[in-house]
């Protein structure tokens, strides 16, 4: 499936019945490779790098239910790379670069928009943390800077700078940081893989991992046994369980992540803000709605909705910040399933499971990790070693304690992220 | 979600604090060796069924309760104090 302008005049013009599918929808085969478990962003996009990169074809991505119904449709879109300590530094400075060509790419419009992140800022301390992490950002060869309050009140007038408990004395700017259309990202990376010779397979649930004598050999699903050489776990919501399959416990805990959105309004916000102290941030989507969110559940869930006190925390907090947003009608609201690790970071690794691999734990910051997290998995799928931008990002970190990245600086346990 | 606690009835989630997995309840001796630390600091089963977890009743009478909940429904099955469990 191709698309022009041409196409797009023709087929409005013929009641659009000659619009294909993205993608093939193939039986599966009686033997792969490798075979990743979980058809998400992340899934989609290691199968996309592994026949691109790695010239891998002989794959299979098996989804229980459809290609990119999990967290990647259930994410606020937002794409940065404003993370300060080594590993993850490197890592997302990765993942902005990808995606930075992505849509060249993929040939395929996943609305990637740079419009900017902004920070803000409510203390001196805080100002200093974020100076601190904006020297980081460019350390690292990203951007950061840093604005005072009127450089703030250009951008966004509209916030209320005055307020009592937190009045807003600047921001870190972060101009590469933005947004892209998550759907689009899932389908994107599902065409390319497909048009390689990668195996989508829907409605195709695993049930059972094969392990002898320590050596994977295939799995067990609802479309019968698949023979594979090596098997990839990627299946972020759902982890521990498909984990469990092959006898592992993983460190991973699993909380609901609550996001909203309101009517579609005209264009007034022009950057994705965040306003730490009261766990809220905000865009605008291309549609219009203002697409919003504020912290975890905190107690572990695996419905994919909600609790009303954490609804009401989030909208007091919007009030807080910009009290326009109270002319806005909220229009909905979802939750997705987010894998907390220890330390608030992923984990992609091998298993002590011969040709057993696991990508894990992006706690609530998976989106904006899909294409490195596709690449950098594919590369340890396809050598065996890690890409030299995950080596730190170790499964059996937490019992040795060697290489924590313990971005927001609780310690390593599981109910502090 | 409402939490019963033993001690002062039916009360609103949002008087509770959440710790976690109620493997805090099995704290392993310090010459367990570092995998039963591991798998006590750690490593979860992560069940999306029933799931023994700890609970305070901060902004009540500050109790530690053990709370097994199904984390897909969040029905509470039962409410215990933890101090009738761990002596």
């Amino acid at each position: 499936m191709r698309f022009s302008g041409l196409k797009v005049l023709t087929e409005g013009l013929t009641g659009n019945k000659g619009w294909g599918p993205h993608w093939r929808s193939p039986e599966p085969k009686s033997e792969y490779d490798i075979v990743l478990i979980g058809g998400g962003g992340h899934g989609l996009a290691t199968a996309h790098y592994l026949a691109k990169v790695h010239g891998l074809t002989n794959v299979a991505v098996l989804e229980k239910g459809y290609l990119g119904g999990g967290n990647v449709g259930r994410n606020t879109t937002i794409v940065r790379a404003n993370y300060m300590l080594p590993g993850n530094s490197e890592f997302y400075s990765h993942s902005l670069k990808l995606w930075e060509g992505l849509e060249e790419d993929l040939n395929y419009n996943v609305m990637h928009s740079q419009r900017g992140i902004i920070n803000l800022v409510h203390s001196d301390g805080q100002r200093d943390a974020f100076v601190r992490r904006a020297n980081s950002m460019c350390g690292q060869g990203d951007d950061g800077a840093i604005l005072d309050r009127a450089g703030v009140e250009k951008l966004l007038p509209f916030l209320d700078f005055d307020q009592t408990r937190f009045p807003i004395y600047g921001g870190l700017y972060h101009r590469r940081g933005g947004t892209a259309r998550h759907d689009a990202v899932a389908w994107g990376f599902a065409r390319s893989a497909s048009d390689r010779g990668v195996d989508l397979i829907q409605q195709c649930e695993v049930t059972g991992i094969d392990v002898v004598n320590g050596v994977v050999k295939g799995v067990q699903t609802t479309k019968g046994p698949i023979r594979a050489k090596k098997v990839g776990m990627i299946a972020a919501g759902r982890s521990s369980q498909v984990a469990a399959m092959a006898g592992l416990r993983l460190p991973i805990e699993s909380h609901v992540l609550q996001a909203f959105v309101t009517e579609g309004l005209k264009p007034c916000l022009d950057h994705v803000v965040t306003f730490g102290m009261g766990h809220f941030y905000i865009s605008q989507s291309d549609k219009g709605g203002l697409v919003f969110g504020g912290d975890l559940d905190m107690y572990a869930s695996y419905a994919a909705r909600g609790n009303l006190p954490l609804v009401e925390h989030v909208a007091e907090a919007a009030m807080t910040l910009m009290p326009v947003i109270g002319k806005a009608k909220m229009l909905r609201s979802w939750g997705g399933v987010m894998d907390m690790s220890p330390d608030g970071s992923f984990i992609i690794d091998k298993t002590e499971i011969e040709g057993l691999f696991v990508n894990t734990g992006w706690c609530y910051g998976g989106f904006k990790a899909t294409p490195a997290s596709g690449h950098t998995f594919a590369h340890l799928l396809a050598t065996g070693n890690p890409h030299p931008t995950t080596v730190r990002h170790r499964l059996d970190r937490f019992r040795t304690g060697r290489g924590l990245m313990d971005e927001e600086a609780t310690g390593s346990q599981h109910n502090l992220h | 979600m409402r939490l019963h606690c033993p001690i002062c009835g039916e009360r609103d989630r949002r008087e509770f604090y959440y710790q976690g997995a109620a493997v805090m309840l099995e704290r392993p001796g310090p010459d367990a060796g570092a995998a039963a630390w591991d798998d006590y600091l750690h490593l979860r089963d992560n069940t999306a069924g029933d799931l023994d977890e700890l609970w305070s009743h901060d902004a009540g009478c500050g109790a530690w309760l053990r709370v097994t909940r199904n984390v897909s429904t969040h029905e509470i099955k039962t409410v215990v104090l933890a101090r009738e469990i761990k002596r």
